[in-house]
């Protein structure tokens, strides 16, 4: 309880901060001339924003491409030799290779789910609750839901009561006990499906509001000409659908890419479950080699900037539609 | 109606229902478990604590919050979340009226670079920043979390803005400097009260990344437990309760509890807020 002032005082310091600036801002500038006054408003109101993108986002990601081409403590340029090293590493290889699961199963899976239970929710008179109940992961930490998960995956050797769910519906069907999360390269596949549940329901949110979209006349029009509902699906429900999906998808490829607090907290990248973002932590914050975990951020980076290029191409279509 | 007459209602019920359950069922797990003694959640499913005898207990939620530190954290939370949720918003609703209604030179440039750095990793910016924050001596610090949150949700948060703020019909600006009201009064007078819906959303979206953030956290809080939050405590826990580890299970529902009042309750705006930022024409 002694907190509560602290807390309070931390919510209303940097409002009324703000509020100050743009109040002094704006009065200061109304004694400059007309003029004046319309060049530097717009600058006033953008400033703090260019200000805090410039320093948290543009100047640092420029530092960590110089810092890519030193040493690991920065002491001495050392040009690509840390790029040189990351490329044959091992440990960076099963990284990338881990990625490439988590960006084909993840974006796969989580659209798949969520196609999947638009369409069937669709169909049903508890359609907000079913979806809501989808939805719920969304708002659970991935370090919540790592300890939920753990307790999926939980393992005891055969012969011993089953702990966990998982294991216990498998040796209910007369299956062996598997150990998850240890077990290579499936265990891989037991972290990315953590991130499905909780992705799911965003995939199901936007691609049912998509669905909705589409004119019941279209549908109607091609059951009368004799279409079957897979023929529907197939020729109209699904390409009317793609641009959402494909909008979806490079969100959800984002996320792959930059996996961390699943692995994390449910084996920091043991028993070959390592993954970029993380090799990128353990490099700069326990092993502090700066020149190679720079390296590492900059890979990250260049596989993000095709779907960065995309989203500038969409951005232009949609404003010329405006 | 038709599509369900001809497919026959029961396989799609069956089918929702055991998706539904499929994806409830962990969070199920985990509030049974937290109510189990330790030794049963070891030795028994959660499934087998459903039928009598019943043995709950609130222990695991006492034990955590007491010497496990979740009690601190919770707050240390609070105090991260509010001001990483409201200032960033502020600031975004600033900029995002001057890219909406005010002309000035190198504007779309700027926010179409503002639409690329909406994808860029936030892996790429943590050790110079975090250079930067150590000369300040801000590392560890409280305001060194709430800037840094600030600089890494503009980008997402002016775009969201502007686009709302821009589809505002442009008569209502015009009668509004007819009237003689000036930048400020159209801003906070018209402006944000006719942007709520957005700003809810913003805001609910905000509050879910920051409250879950692990990695930020980790990084410039550094792991002094002064300042933790619920996430970085966690995850501690993980590897230092050991065989306690399924006291874990109260822990996870503490820090989920808040963030799931808050999307239950508001999430119509956020369900709107996703549409908006992804599937706006």
């Amino acid at each position: 309880m002694e907190r509560l002032p602290q807390v309070a005082a931390a919510i209303a310091l940097p409002i009324a901060a703000l509020l100050g600036y743009i109040f002094v801002a704006e009065w200061l500038i109304g004694f400059t001339p007309q003029k004046v006054r319309m060049r530097l408003r717009p600058w006033i109101w953008v400033g703090p924003a260019l200000a805090f993108v410039g320093f948290f986002l543009v100047a640092p990601s420029i530092e960590t491409f110089v810092l890519s081409l030193e040493n690991a403590t920065s002491t001495s340029f050392v040009g690509i030799d840390n790029y040189v090293t990351i490329a044959t590493d091992p440990t960076v290889h099963i990284a990338l290779r881990n990625n490439v699961l988590w960006i084909v199963l993840f974006t796969g899976l989580v659209l798949l789910a969520g196609l999947i239970i638009a369409l069937l929710a669709d169909r049903v008179p508890y359609e907000g609750p079913a979806k809501s109940l989808v939805f719920l992961p969304q708002a659970i930490s991935f370090t919540a839901a790592g300890t939920i998960w753990k307790f999926i995956y939980a393992y005891q050797p055969p012969g011993i009561e089953q702990t966990g769910t998982l294991n216990a519906v498998v040796t209910a069907f007369g299956g062996e006990p598997q150990p998850w999360l240890t077990l290579a390269p499936g265990n891989n596949i037991a972290l990315i499906m953590v991130a499905v549940w909780g992705w799911a329901g965003f995939a199901t949110v936007i691609l049912s509001a998509a669905l909705k979209g589409i004119p019941v006349e279209l549908h109607e029009a091609a059951r009368v000409d004799g279409a079957n509902e897979v023929t529907v699906f197939r020729r109209i429900t699904l390409p009317l659908l793609m641009p959402t999906i494909t909008v979806v998808a490079t969100t959800l490829v984002i996320f792959a890419l930059k996996a961390f607090d699943i692995v994390y907290v449910m084996t920091n990248g043991a028993f070959d479950t390592d993954v970029i973002a993380l090799r990128q932590y353990k490099e700069a914050f326990s092993a502090h080699n700066i020149g190679r975990a720079s390296a590492i951020a900059i890979l990250l980076l260049a596989a993000i900037v095709p779907v960065l290029l995309f989203n500038i191409r969409r951005f232009r279509a949609q404003e010329a539609i405006r | 109606m038709s599509v369900s007459r001809r497919l026959g209602p029961l396989p799609v019920h069956v089918a929702i229902v055991a998706l539904v359950l499929l994806w409830t069922i962990p969070t199920l797990a985990t509030i049974v478990n937290s109510f189990r003694p330790p030794i049963a959640i070891a030795s028994s499913g959660w499934w087998t604590a459903l039928v009598p005898p019943f043995n709950f207990t609130i222990d695991n939620y006492q034990r955590v919050l007491t010497t496990n530190n979740m009690g601190p954290s919770f707050l240390n939370s609070l105090t991260i979340t509010i001001p990483a949720t409201l200032v960033p918003i502020a600031v975004a609703a600033f900029a995002a009226y001057a890219f909406a209604w005010m002309s000035f030179p190198f504007r779309n440039t700027l926010f179409l670079f503002l639409v690329g750095l909406l994808v860029v990793p936030l892996q790429i910016t943590l050790v110079p920043v975090l250079q930067v924050y150590t000369s300040l001596g801000l590392n560890g610090t409280f305001p060194a979390i709430w800037l840094a949150h600030t600089g890494y949700g503009l980008p997402f948060a002016i775009y969201l803005l502007r686009n709302f703020f821009g589809a505002l019909p442009k008569e209502l600006f015009e009668a509004s400097a007819l009237d003689g009201a000036g930048t400020l009064t159209t801003f906070f007078r018209l402006v944000l009260p006719l942007s709520v819906p957005a700003l809810a959303s913003l805001a609910i979206f905000q509050f879910l990344w920051v409250w879950n953030d692990l990695l930020v956290a980790l990084i410039y809080l550094g792991g002094t437990q002064d300042v933790a939050p619920m996430t970085v405590t966690m995850s501690g826990l993980v590897n230092s309760l050991g065989q306690d580890w399924q006291r874990l299970t109260a822990a996870a529902f503490i820090s989920a509890f808040l963030p799931l009042v808050v999307f239950i309750g508001l999430q119509r705006y956020f369900t709107s807020g996703i549409l908006a930022g992804s599937v706006k024409g």
